[in-house]
């Protein structure tokens, strides 16, 4: 479980193209990561392909940051 | 309609032989093939295993230790190259190649606005297409990528193009098979006379060299077969051995500009574009008009609007696909177009050496023209051992030829009967 974090940073690095320093748990992936809808689409989409779990469309709109990922995650693996 | 004239002040290339406009011109001239054994999907179960991929730096298509191989890294971040397609790819590279040629990076808001995009493609992202209906069928729809719509649109590579460089004019796309790259052109020369615009970037893009479409042009009889183990020698335009074109990817980018602009700012010009002609064949889905009678009178409209006397031309870009019946065809039919002056015309199929760009065909063979004219060159047609038919023009075979160019015609011919023909001239 510790590494969810871990886990998720790397996603996010390798999805948004971005220093792996900047992805810390208050990060908003569209205000500070630059990502557009397009692009939170996609993230989830790797979330659930990372940790085989569905995430249903009315909760991915909930997910805004790294730490409401997280959080999401830990509560559904 | 105006006097309004248009020319070219900017050249942007990706093609088999290399990337770059310089590089790509000097192994044209040299004689070079960029023709191999397909390297991006086991072509083994396909009829023909062969065709003009893109050399890359990472060793693909021939690239390995390649000076003038294709690096994506250089155009875009690694993000975005996951979420578009090849074809876009090619187009946002030839356009930044282009745009550094021209020297066009307006920061003011009205040149900008003032400024538009024409790019492209036959057959768009035919293979992101298949990779997704493959990840639907297996995976279902959860597992569907959201930049798989804007990857695959033919529209999005001058969109891409447009907002990597800011141009808020006239942003359109092109769709004539294999005369796109040519309509691309004539249609934005046609924006800048009205008034449209002052400046556009215009040309075609194309990667379909992947299994889908191999098979699907396989399936059509249209490519050729009997050379898969001499891969250079496959594309044959005007020989009795051809079989049928090659396939290749690639894409050209032209910066074309209003003739006072272009001047005003300084800017270095290749040619003008005079003269343009478009016609249909309403004849067959695949195969062209007996004698390429489209073709013709695309010719004799492009010579008639140019305004030049057609003696004046020199040089002719054919579309020549190597295919047994189209090059004869078209052959005919300039030689009806231009009469006595024929006996005086040097006519080459570079697809002898860069293979069918399908899209892209017209934009490079049009940049190929221009080229001719700045440097006084044309280039061969490869392969021409021993032509199938007697015909008064110079063939061009093997060899490149020194000779004046005063003037160049490129034709293009597209599967539904589809005709562009482009005049360019040397600016007086």
């Amino acid at each position: 479980m510790s590494d969810v974090l871990e886990r998720v940073k790397k996603i996010v690095v390798d999805n948004l193209d971005v220093d792996a320093d900047k992805v810390v748990e208050s990060a908003s992936f569209i205000d500070d990561l630059g990502a557009d809808s397009l692009d939170l689409v996609e993230l989830v989409m790797a979330f659930e392909e990372e940790f085989n779990i569905e995430i249903p469309d009315d909760v991915q709109e909930s997910i805004r940051s790294v730490g409401d990922a997280v959080t999401h995650i830990k509560a559904h693996i | 309609m105006s006097d309004r004239r248009v020319v070219i002040t900017g050249i942007g290339i990706v093609s088999p032989l290399a990337f770059g406009r310089e590089a790509t011109w000097e192994r044209l001239i040299a004689g070079k093939s960029g023709a191999g054994r397909i390297d991006v999907f086991d072509p083994e179960d396909m009829p023909c295993k062969i065709a003009f991929q893109v050399p890359w730096t990472n060793g693909r298509g021939g690239g390995t230790g390649d000076p003038h191989a294709f690096d994506p890294d250089k155009f875009v971040s690694s993000k975005e190259l996951r979420r578009i397609d090849e074809f876009i790819l090619y187009a946002i590279a030839a356009a930044e190649e282009a745009v550094e040629d021209a020297d066009w990076r307006p920061q003011d808001e009205e040149s900008k606005e003032r400024t538009g995009v024409m790019i492209g493609s036959g057959i768009g992202g035919l293979e992101s297409i298949y990779n997704t209906a493959v990840t639907l069928h297996e995976h279902g729809p959860r597992k569907v990528s959201p930049f798989f719509i804007p990857s695959a649109l033919i529209n999005l590579a001058s969109g891409q193009v447009s907002i990597k460089h800011g141009f808020k004019g006239p942003n359109h796309a092109v769709v004539t098979a294999c005369a796109t790259g040519a309509h691309a052109i004539g249609d934005s020369a046609r924006l800048i006379k009205f008034g449209d615009a002052d400046v556009m970037l215009a040309g075609g893009s194309e990667a379909v060299i992947g299994r889908i479409a191999i098979a699907g042009f396989c399936a059509a009889k249209a490519m050729s077969t009997a050379f898969n183990d001499t891969p250079e020698k496959a594309s044959r335009p005007y020989d009795k051995d051809r079989d049928g074109f090659v396939m290749g990817d690639g894409a050209a980018v032209l910066v074309l500009e209003e003739y006072e602009h272009a001047k005003a700012r300084g800017a270095k010009i290749y040619a003008e574009v005079s003269g343009y002609g478009l016609t249909g064949d309403a004849y067959h889905i695949t195969a062209p008009a007996e004698g390429a009678e489209g073709g013709y009178r695309a010719m004799k409209m492009a010579l008639k609007n140019s305004g030049i006397d057609p003696t004046e031309v020199d040089y002719i870009n054919a579309h020549g696909t190597s295919t047994p019946k189209g090059d004869e065809g078209e052959a005919g039919a300039v030689e009806r177009a231009y009469g006595d002056h024929a006996k005086n015309l040097s006519m080459s199929s570079t697809k002898s050496a860069i293979g069918h760009l399908l899209g892209a065909a017209g934009a490079i063979e049009t940049a190929f023209c221009a080229l001719a004219i700045r440097d006084q060159v044309m280039p061969p047609t490869l392969n021409l051992d021993n032509p199938s038919f007697e015909t008064p023009i110079d063939l061009i075979p093997h060899k490149a030829k020194k000779g004046r160019v005063r003037a160049a015609m490129s034709n293009s011919f597209g599967f539904g009967g589809t005709n562009a023909s482009l005049v360019i001239r040397e600016v007086k």
